[in-house]
């Protein structure tokens, strides 16, 4: 089948069925998972400092949870109703807006920590919206602009995307930096078909001194790349067990937080390998 | 589900509402308290981005009186706690912003605030 935001516009397609379905296919809430501790990884926040991140495109709120989870406070934005419905469902802790990223954010300079966006931006390349609207590259300019102002100084915001071709990249890349962002491409498991991933790391000033990361690898004896992408979260978990990125929630709000998450999450699936993902996050 | 610590951050992003945009104005607003985990280090380390007059008038005006009107030198447990009440346990569930400067309204249901703009407002 063709990419989602081929078929139709972002509102129109999450709409409540596929909110719902979206939400509760555990293959789905996984990988959005790993790819959200992967961003949060490349953001690489100062350890054991409270921060307020946005989540750009934050839907039903599978990235927000593993924000919650790891201590932060954020905000999230989506266009998308349904989404934004089941997130309130979920009882995520960000506040939500329902906001059109290409149109633009209002947030005062500085407000924000850090952002992450998990599976969004292609869609402003590929889609328009049922709302008034402007060009892709219009809608992009506005978008980086406006995001690019509501960073702190310095700071990063980490975008993992699915561009079809290296002229999106391209263009996208471009935009962002006039917009004023530093960074670039970072690709995990480039040879790899499925754990293949593409993220966008802008850095907003910091002189010149921040590196763009290096992406993960297959090592060459285990070929099996999915392991592998477990591996790196094994890696950041353990890392967050030691002690370097102090868990800035109290245990027992966590823990309260993740039966929650558990409880909302299995209602209408029965089936129960879904949180075979999340179990391995009790070691905290 | 805007608290007020996102209504501190929010300004109008209307195409050409650059000035005297902030902050927007609450209007009918409905709240609910909800508890949140308290984090000195979160607030202390906040503090600094906080606009604090449009903070203090936002708390008065859902009824919470208990900031003062310049923030203290010293930020003792009892003033943090105060803090944490007002930026992450007030809830704004229904209700309206309206931009002082364009008069563009936001509405607010089911705690989401409405931020999408119409075609001529668009930057
Ligand atoms: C694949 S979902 C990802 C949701 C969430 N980040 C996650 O990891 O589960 C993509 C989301 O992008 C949102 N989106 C697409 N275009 C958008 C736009 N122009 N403004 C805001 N959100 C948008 C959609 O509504 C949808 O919720
Ligand atoms: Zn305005």
């Amino acid at each position: 089948m063709s990419r989602p935001e081929f078929q139709a516009p972002p509102e129109i397609y999450y709409g409540d069925t596929e909110a719902k379905k979206y939400t509760n296919n555990s293959r789905i809430q996984q990988i959005q998972a790993d790819m959200t501790y992967r961003a949060l990884e490349l953001l690489s926040l100062p350890s054991d400092q409270p921060a307020l991140l946005l989540d750009i495109g934050c839907g039903s709120g599978l990235s927000g949870e593993i924000l919650d989870e790891e201590g932060y406070n954020w905000v999230g934005v989506d266009i998308a109703p349904s989404m934004l419905e089941v997130a309130l469902e979920r009882e995520v802790e960000g506040d939500l807006f329902l906001q059109d990223i290409g149109q633009g954010f209002g947030f005062r300079p500085g407000s924000f920590d850090g952002a992450i966006s998990i599976s969004v931006i292609q869609w402003l390349l590929n889609a328009e919206t049922s709302h008034p609207t402007s060009s892709p590259p219009h809608r992009l300019t506005r978008f980086f602009t406006t995001l690019h102002a509501a960073l702190r100084n310095p700071s990063r915001a980490i975008f993992q995307f699915y561009p079809t071709s290296d002229d999106q990249v391209q263009l996208i890349t471009s935009i962002a930096q006039k917009a004023g962002f530093g960074g670039g491409v970072v690709v995990d498991y480039p040879n790899s078909n499925k754990a293949r991933k593409v993220f966008l790391c802008l850095f907003v000033g910091g002189g010149g001194g921040q590196q763009v990361p290096k992406g993960l690898e297959v090592d060459a004896e285990e070929d099996d790349a999915r392991v592998k992408f477990e591996k790196a979260r094994e890696r950041q978990r353990k890392r967050d067990k030691s002690g370097k990125r102090k868990s800035i929630k109290d245990k027992d709000w966590i823990l309260k937080k993740k039966e929650l998450y558990r409880r909302r999450g299995k209602e209408g699936v029965p089936n129960d390998s879904k949180f075979t993902g999340r179990k391995r996050k009790a070691t905290f | 589900m805007v608290r007020l610590i996102t209504h501190n951050l929010l300004a109008c992003h209307a195409k050409g509402c650059t000035s005297n945009n902030f902050p927007l104005q609450l209007k009918d607003v409905q709240v609910e308290l909800r508890d949140a985990e308290y984090n000195a280090d979160f607030l202390r380390g906040f503090i600094s981005r906080i606009e604090w007059p449009a903070l203090v008038d936002a708390a008065r005006q859902l009824g919470d009186t208990s900031l003062p009107n310049e923030p203290p030198e010293m930020m003792d447990d009892d003033f943090l706690q105060k803090l944490h009440h007002v930026l992450l346990e007030i809830h704004i569930e229904e209700g309206a912003m309206i931009c002082p400067n364009c008069a563009h309204v936001y509405p607010i249901s089911n705690g989401i605030p409405n931020m999408l703009l119409a075609e001529h407002e668009i930057g």
